[in-house]
Formats: structure tokens, sequence, C-alpha cells
């Protein structure tokens, strides 16, 4: 085993609760990341499957022409931003309400004329539900002159773009804030780590070691702590993403990806953070 | 193989502590540097050392000068020249032979080879036989010649002793003195800082320099 593995892997067992500690601040810090990774993808999901449900609705007055409607559905469709444009006539309506609202169904069997409005129903592409692509196709719609009303959720809809954005920016603030924190912990937990090794620095500078010798089973130990930490804090987030699951509500696991970056991360605040402590120490002795 | 010349050496709050010193220790020489706490004796060693540079001046040591010898080679001077200190610094919580092989691992021993050479240092400083001590277990003096085991470590040109007596008493003190000039013997040149005028004056074939308030004041070579 190498000089650098076998010192790091001793500092382990010679000060056991000092590298336990540090693990478990660092996994604290990512586990606080992890969770807010986990509620970030739910949002996002939650958002994308609302997203998706964005439908304008035009309803059609009864008097209007079918070839007027006909030639206005082409236009929508020809539009950029528009993934599908439907028409329903007013008989289509009729059917799709007995069929869905089975309560009402004596009462509209019973109904000789049709109350039913004939209606076009479009839904724009991905990443064209925009608020200002909305409003513009509701103010193209309203222009028809056979268009009688024009519906799409708006406060609904506007709450969910509220909820974006003050998505993505808690996920800045917050982010970054305990990225922060992260590093701060893994460097003091290093700092600590230095200091109780101290004298074995000092041997170690008094009989020649190399600089870059001194600082390599730091720097593992670093890695490591911060490999254990970001692993413990995986573990935990798992552990609460199926407490969540099964016991109060359905959400998804983080992507594959993001797990391996954070533990990726982890490991490199590790390093990070002792290569910080220890030149730092290494310059001051 | 030490060579100081015009040194002087200033602190920023305690001031002058080195004035122009001029030096020259020669192959196989043993060293007695003494004088009052404060004379520099211990600047000057630490200047050997390169744990410090000078503020005006050159020190040469074995080839490396304090001119040109950059902080990330000074690894490379440590390795020939060997220091002892008054209070040990061992490593606590580990055996002798313990602290004797973290620095032939820190300096690149072949790992095949620290065991013996282990065996060999303490053998040579009169320790074989608590080898597998631990620091606390040992005497002040056994400590003192642990701590010169691992200075001789690296097979250095130069050993350096600050106060390396300070703490022991006579006949531990005599063992010391008594086993550098063994090591000196052997080609090594060996310079004692200590401000114990009677063991100096029981080694009467060593060249002793006084120190004085950061100068030379006296040296027997000169007198030759």
């Amino acid at each position: 085993m190498p000089y650098a593995l076998r010192e790091a892997l001793a500092a382990f067992r010679r000060t056991p609760v000092l590298t336990g500690l540090s693990s478990a601040m660092v996994a604290l810090a990512l586990f606080v990341t992890g969770l807010f990774g986990l509620a970030t993808h739910n949002i996002r999901r939650a958002i994308e499957q609302v997203e998706q449900r964005v439908e304008i609705v035009a309803y059609i007055r009864d008097d209007a022409g079918r070839a007027e409607v006909a030639v206005a559905e082409d236009e929508i469709r020809a539009l950029p931003e528009v993934l599908e444009v439907r028409y329903f006539s007013k008989d289509d309506a009729l059917e799709v309400a007995r069929r869905e609202l089975p309560e009402f169904q004596e009462i509209l069997a019973g109904v000789d004329v049709n109350p039913l409005p004939a209606s076009m129903e479009i839904q724009l592409r991905p990443g064209s539900r925009t608020q200002e692509n909305v409003s513009a196709l509701v103010a193209r719609m309203s222009a028809y002159p056979f268009v009688e009303e024009v519906r799409y959720g708006r406060e609904w809809l506007d709450k969910v773009f509220l909820m974006r954005r003050v998505g993505a920016a808690a996920a800045g603030v917050l982010g970054s804030g305990f990225a922060v924190a992260g590093v701060l912990i893994v460097g003091t937990a290093v700092r600590i780590a230095i200091f109780a090794r101290r004298e074995e620095i000092q041997v170690m500078r008094l009989v020649g070691a190399r600089d870059s010798f001194i600082r390599g089973p730091f720097l593992l130990e670093g890695l490591l702590t911060g490999l254990m930490g970001s692993l413990g804090a995986a573990a935990l987030t798992y552990v609460t993403y199926v407490t969540v699951r099964y016991s109060l509500f359905n959400v998804a696991w983080i992507p594959g990806a993001w797990v391996g970056g954070g533990i990726a991360v982890g490991a490199l605040l590790g390093v990070l953070a002792s290569l910080i402590s220890v030149r730092r120490y290494l310059e001051g002795a | 193989m030490i060579k100081l010349t015009n040194v002087s050496k200033e602190y920023p709050r305690r001031g002058l502590a080195l004035t122009d010193v001029s030096f020259h220790v020669r192959k196989g020489e043993f060293v007695f540097l003494t004088g009052h706490s404060g004379a520099g004796k211990t600047s000057t060693l630490r200047l050997i050392h390169m744990a410090e540079r000078p503020t005006s001046g050159e020190v040469r040591v074995s080839g490396f000068s304090s001119e040109r010898t950059r902080d990330s080679e000074i690894w490379k001077l440590r390795r020939k020249v060997g220091f002892v200190f008054q209070d040990f610094r061992l490593l606590p919580h580990r055996t002798a032979s313990e602290n004797v092989a973290f620095a032939l691992e820190v300096t690149g021993a072949p790992r095949r080879e620290v065991r013996m050479r282990v065996q060999r240092l303490l053998t040579q400083v009169g320790l074989s036989a608590k080898a597998e001590a631990y620091v606390h277990e040992l005497s002040g003096g056994e400590q003192q010649r642990v701590a010169i085991a691992r200075a001789l470590a690296t097979e250095p040109l130069v050993l350096l002793a600050d106060e390396p007596t300070g703490n022991l008493d006579e006949f531990a003190t005599r063992g010391i003195i008594d086993l550098f000039r063994d090591i000196n013997r052997l080609g090594m040149v060996v310079v004692t800082a200590t401000h114990d005028l009677g063991l100096v004056r029981s080694y009467p074939d060593a060249r002793v320099m006084e120190m004085k308030e950061g100068t030379i004041v006296y040296d027997s070579a000169r007198l030759e």
C-alpha cells in the first residue's frame, strides 16, 4: 500500500471520532443539498406536467360558418409555436360530456337542443409554452369574429410561471449557499485534521520530506472524507425519498447523473478544502 | 561545508539578532557554539538549516546558497543537514523505531530497507534494546538518542544540535556529547549550541565559538 494511503487510513484509525465527525459534517451539508435536489427535481417534473396541459380553448359562436373556422384553424396551425389544433363540433362536445360526465347523463339525454358550443383546442410546443406566447395567441384568437370566448386557466397558468421563477431563484440562492457552507465545513474539518497532525508535518519538514509528499496524505484524507460524506448524504437522501414516497406522497428519485455529480462534487470539495488548508499551513510553518 | 559571510538577521519585532557574522566550518569539524540565551545561537543554527533567510549576507551549506536556493528545494538541503532540539520533538504515541522509521519513510527510503536501517541507526545511538518502547517509556537521554537516530536517518553531512542536553542530567549529557563525538569521527560535521561552559571545557579538542549580542566574540580556530 502506498505511503499516502497508509497514512490517510492511519489518520482515520488514530482519530476515529474526529474524522467521523468531519465526514458527518460533510454528509450533513450534502444531505441538505440532496434534499434540495430532490425537491427541485420534483417541482420541475410537476411544472413540466402542468405545462403539458397548457391549452388554449376558443369557444365558437353557434352562428359561425364551418368554412371560416376551418380557415382560421389552418392559420393557427401554421404558427411555429403551435403543436396541435383540434376542432370539436357541438356534437363532439355533447358526446364527450355524455362520456365523461355520467352524472349528467339523464339531463343531457333529455334535451332536444344541444346547449354546448363548438370549440377549438390549441396545444403549444414544449419550450414555447411561455406566458408571452400564451398571451399573444389568446389575443389573436379573441380577434376572430366567430370566437365567443377564449379560456386558458389564466390565474392557474400565471401561478405556474411564477412558481417556476421562484423555484429557479431559490435553487440558485440556496444551492450556492449550501455549497459555500459545504466548503467551509470541509475546510474546517481538514484544518482540524492538520492541526491534529502538526507534529508529523514539523518532523517531515525537519528531515526533508518533499512538500508534495507532505500534502499527499492530507489530500487523500480530504478525498476520502468528502467521498464518505457524500456517500452518506446520498444514502440519507435515499432514505428520505423512500420514507416520503411510501408514507406521504409519490415523488420521483433524483436522476442518476445528479447523484453521481453530487458524490463527485463532495470528493472534489474534500480535496479542494484540504489543498487550501495544507497550502496555508505549509506556508505558515 | 558551512560558510557564513557577513550575515545579519533582523526580525520585525525583536530587532537585530545577528550582526555581520562570518565563519567557516570545514569537513570533519566538531564545533561548540556557546553564549548566553539571546546571544544568537539558535538564529545561527536556523539560518544554516535554512528555516530562515539572512537579512543580508550569504549562508552556504554543502553547495546550497541562501541567495539561490528556492523554497521548493530546501528539502534537498534538509536531507544533508540533520537537526536535534532541546525538547527532542519526537512523535508521541509511537515507539522509538516507529519514530526513526517515519523519517526514512517520508524521505522515500525503499520499504524493504526501512526495518534494517532503523535497527542499524538505533544500534548506532546505543538504543537497540529499547526499539519497541514507546516515547513516554523512555528517559530524557534515551529520547534524545531516538531524535539523533532520526536526524541521522538521511545520512546527513552535518548535524546541528540546539541545546541538546538542556533537559538532561550530567550523566545523560556526557552520553549524548560522547555520541556526537563518535558520529563526528565518522566524518560528519557536528555543531552543538550550548550555554554549558563546563561541558565545553571537557572537550578541549573541540572548536569553540562564543557569541554575544549577535556577533562572534571568540573563535578558538582563529587563535591557531
